[in-house]
């Protein structure tokens, strides 16, 4: 029941937001939504065994005796990243709150709405309805990122939406595909789909097909194109929401899906992929260096980082998988962290160029202390969260293979790079523009989300046991279904 | 039998009413009319009745199709007063046409004999044409009514031609002797037997707009009143899926090597075609046309993969295809009334003056894309699934990629309403159709959510 609650209480919180009539109301409503949510997954975490299995189940049928049911359940994989959801949300639309825009209602209903697709697609236990929810977070994305973007938004969004739907819809077919083979009466639960006895042949081309919607959403390079252009263009909240969150989809559904689902396809491709994988890794990271708008270039790095954990993810063994887990988790609130700062940059200084800006450690000196603690966690430094995450997806890489380990560790190296080399441009250095005294504080609201964030880089950092013993035993039951 | 009889008094009392001057009783009358018959008609459900020495069967299938056809038919009357407003006739002329259209639609679900697959379109077709050119002093219009006429007139000969075709080689028109035959007799059939299915194809092909026989669509859903071609849309493609559907099931199914390689080319074309012109249209009603053209397609992936599924696709298919259709078709109805235009371009920034109408084109929109959780992709998923059973695999793949393609035109409409800005003044609507415009976005996502509603036959 509680599964149910957290799915659509979003979504009912939007209607009520969309019909709250001023402005300062419907920022109100929204918070207090985003955080009873986040309260929920809370208890939701206190009512939880970890047994390895998926818990708190719900099933109601969408077509009777079809055997496609609304089939929501949650094992430690999908709470934490629910939990991670309904955390960012929170910040999210906190941090978001100085914004000014036409139709906020729109805006922030459309988040909410996006919020319950995304818990629907991590908690769902059944094939079809996990593509119907990972379909619903396209809409409420597109519309965010193309009402409230910059300039050029008409074009880029709609170049991501049709990149997207594409690689979703050869999804649909491999799905329907699995549904059709499962022994009569047909199922599309995911543990009936598992069970599917695939040729080599079938199982190629439903690689193919999955591994295309799932890398288009991450990104991986080279299916990355939509993806730079669309951080850049889309508004801040949206930036936070589709690197935060909307990219674990697809790291979500090579773990929940691939893995289980191609393991003979997988074992034949695995070094090619994982080598394409890591070399757009070190492709992005270059690109990465020479980048001047500071969100085009957290685009970049965030493809690097999330090009890493894909590689880890698929070599398949324990400890890359573990890794992976808390990666999605610490990418998340480092790339939040760092839409903020970009955000906060860009309505204080008017710009985003690296060129223009200088010295802001000078004027805004919270924001300087605060922007390099999320920046350290960003380059794995010991005692972030960044640092368990890549420390174990380079052993996992290393225990597959030493090679393909030494080129991804060059990610660390890169990363300490462009990082640094940005902050000193940005951050360090003479002043570029004086502002007014009371832009030189941060705000209360802008405070709690970056301090939020910051207690969870750390928190993660130091223990990082909490996450892995959570992950550990839906890890484990994952592995067993591919031996 | 019932929905027959009940519509077509209801037509006559139209036309009386009509002859009264009663200009205000019609409308009122004549949707009270049609939930009478669509309650009639429900009336014999699972009763098998056959009539006329079997010429009519009314079984589970054609009452389904028939509520489905009445109650297709009451949305497009709703939105008939507001389109007609401005007229001082009674209008009884376009009403009772409509009707008799609609009792053709209902023999054609429910026929059991060649004969009267042949007056049941041809009922239908005939009141077409005429309701094509029903604006009579305006130039596109008397065009579409021609070409509709001429183009349709042709099918109808191929209809002909295969039916005397299949009768020359069976020696009956009646559906279950044709099948019994065909299946006692396989190897004796004559050559111009297969030439008679394909003909009939071709005739049947030509009245749902399917690829290569679409070239009149665009052209006549362009030229036609507005109203008129919503219901050519939806009545006159649900009706002819049907009769095509039951015609090559009961009938033809034995024999299916004969046709099915074929129908499979036209599934695919017409779903490419449909979609690939769909791309560079800057009409909102050629572009409807298209996509319509591109439904069809997908509906015929039904025929082709028949199966015990596939009946229940169908209505569900036609069921969530006509919603969002009229949906989309009562809004540009209200847009060309106040903008005299109905180019794309004249749909830009509607977002802001009229939101519910651009909510409601978009949700139509989405819901022809194929976005869950709405009509269209249970209805997609459910044709698509049914075609995969039969190991379509490859046909279900291209049709995939043509919803891909689709998404493009569909969504260029969004953008315009959205997020380009025009200098429109706000478009007054009454309340009333406010209220069907919200009530056909519900409709749309109770389906999606609640498929199995519709899944009964």
């Amino acid at each position: 029941m509680m599964t149910i609650l957290l799915i659509l209480f979003p979504i009912f919180g939007s209607a009520l937001v969309m019909f709250s009539g001023s402005d300062k109301n419907v920022r109100r409503n929204a918070l207090i939504i985003a955080s009873i949510e986040f309260a929920l997954s809370l208890v939701v975490l206190s009512e939880f065994k970890n047994t390895g299995l998926p818990e708190l189940s719900v099933s109601i049928p969408w077509i009777k005796g079809a055997g496609v049911n609304f089939h929501f359940a949650m094992d430690g994989i999908s709470l934490l990243l629910v939990l991670l959801t309904t955390f960012l949300f929170t910040i999210i639309i906190l941090a978001s709150s100085t914004v000014q825009s036409r139709r906020l209602n729109l805006f922030y209903g459309l988040i909410l709405i996006m919020e319950t697709a995304l818990i629907g697609v991590f908690t769902s236990q059944d094939g079809i309805i996990f593509y119907i929810f990972w379909e619903l977070a396209l809409i409420p994305a597109y519309f965010i990122t193309s009402l409230w973007g910059g300039t050029d938004r008409i074009r880029i969004t709609f170049k991501f939406f049709i990149y997207t739907i594409t690689g979703s819809l050869l999804m649909l077919g491999g799905l329907i595909w699995l549904y059709l083979h499962t022994p009569d009466p047909h199922s599309a639960e995911f543990l009936a789909l598992y069970k599917v006895a695939t040729t080599q042949n079938n199982q190629f081309w439903l690689f193919a097909v999955f591994f295309l919607a799932f890398a288009i959403k991450i990104p991986i390079i080279p299916f990355h194109t939509w993806q730079p252009d669309t951080y850049t263009e889309a508004p801040a909240a949206g930036s936070m929401i589709l690197a935060g969150i909307m990219l674990k989809m697809g790291i979500y559904g090579i773990i929940r899906l691939l893995l289980p689902l191609c393991q003979s396809a997988l074992a034949a491709l695995q070094n090619g992929i994982i080598i394409m994988i890591v070399a757009g890794i070190i492709y992005a990271s270059i690109i990465a260096l020479r980048q001047n708008d500071l969100k085009r270039f957290i685009a970049w790095v965030s493809i690097a980082h999330v090009g890493l954990i894909s590689a880890g993810a698929l070599s398949l063994n324990q400890i890359a998988l573990n890794g992976a887990i808390i990666q999605m988790i610490s990418h998340g609130i480092n790339v939040v962290g760092l839409f903020i700062v970009i955000d906060i940059i860009q309505t204080r200084f008017k710009t985003r160029d690296m060129r223009e800006l200088g010295g802001i450690a000078k004027s805004i000196p919270s924001l300087g202390i605060i922007f390099m603690i999320i920046l350290l966690g960003t380059i794995a430094l010991p005692l972030t969260s960044g640092f368990v995450g890549e420390f174990m997806l380079l052993n996992g890489l290393f225990r597959y293979n030493a090679w393909i380990s030494v080129f991804a560790g060059t990610t660390v190296i890169f990363s300490a790079v462009y990082m640094l080399g940005m902050y000193q441009r940005v951050m360090l250095g003479g002043a570029s523009t004086e502002l007014p005294i009371e832009q030189k504080r941060l705000s209360l609201n802008e405070l709690i989300a970056l301090i939020s964030l910051i207690i969870m880089i750390l928190w993660i950092g130091c223990f990082p046991n909490f996450i892995l013993n959570l992950a550990g035993p839906a890890v484990q039951t994952i592995l067993n279904y591919i031996q | 039998m019932g929905a027959l009889i009940s519509t077509v008094v209801l037509g006559m009392i139209t036309m009386l009413l009509g002859v009264m001057e009663k200009k205000k009783w019609i409308l009122p009358v004549v949707i009270i009319g049609l939930i009478i018959s669509f309650g009639i008609n429900f009336t014999e459900w699972n009763k098998y009745h056959h009539y006329f020495n079997e010429m009519m069967i009314v079984d589970n299938f054609s009452v389904a199709f028939n509520g489905v056809l009445i109650f297709t038919s009451a949305l497009v009357f709703m939105f008939s007063g507001n389109y007609y407003r401005s007229v001082d006739r009674p209008l009884e002329d376009i009403y009772s046409l409509m009707i008799f259209a609609l009792s053709g639609a209902i023999v054609m679900t429910s026929f059991s004999n060649l004969v009267m697959l042949f007056l049941g379109i041809e009922i239908l077709s005939i009141s077409m044409y005429i309701l094509a050119g029903s604006k009579k002093f305006d130039l596109a219009s008397n065009e579409a009514a021609m070409k509709y006429f001429l183009t349709g007139s042709f099918a109808t000969g191929f209809l002909l031609f295969g039916i005397a075709l299949i009768y020359g080689s069976t020696g009956s028109f009646n559906l279950h002797e044709i099948a019994a035959y065909t299946t006692q007799n396989k190897e004796l059939l004559p050559a111009y037997f297969s030439v008679g299915i394909i003909l009939v194809m071709i005739g049947l092909s030509f009245k749902l707009a399917v690829a290569p026989f679409h070239f009149w669509a665009p052209d006549v859903y362009h030229g036609s009143p507005t109203l008129i071609t919503a219901y050519m849309a939806t009545v006159v493609k649900i009706a002819g899926i049907a009769a095509f559907y039951k015609l090559f099931d009961i009938c033809f199914s034995n024999v299916s090597g004969i046709w099915v390689k074929t129908l499979l080319i036209f599934s695919v074309a017409t779903i490419f075609v449909g979609n690939l012109a769909g791309l560079y249209q800057n009409n909102m009603k050629r572009l409807l046309a298209y996509s319509s053209i591109a439904h069809a397609g997908y509906m015929i992936m039904g025929i082709v993969a028949i199966n015990k599924t596939s009946a229940g696709a169908l209505l569900l298919y036609s069921v969530s295809y006509s919603i969002v259709t009229i949906a989309a078709f009562g809004v540009i109805i209200l847009v060309r009334e106040i903008r005299q235009n109905d180019d794309i371009e004249t749909f830009n920034g509607l977002a802001r003056t009229n939101p519910y109408m651009a909510f409601t084109l978009t949700i139509a929109m989405l819901s022809l894309t194929g976005i869950p959780p709405l009509a269209g992709f249970a209805a997609k998923y459910y044709i698509f699934t049914s075609a995969m059973e039969n190991g379509y695999l490859w046909l279900v793949i291209l049709a995939l990629i043509g919803s891909a393609i689709s998404a493009v035109y569909y969504f260029k409409v969004i953008i315009a309403m959205y997020m380009k800005s025009g200098n429109w003044p706000a478009i007054p609507g009454t309340r009333i159709y406010r209220i069907q415009l919200v009530a056909l976005t519900v409709l749309t996502l109770i389906l999606g959510l609640v498929p199995s509603l519709l899944l009964i036959i």
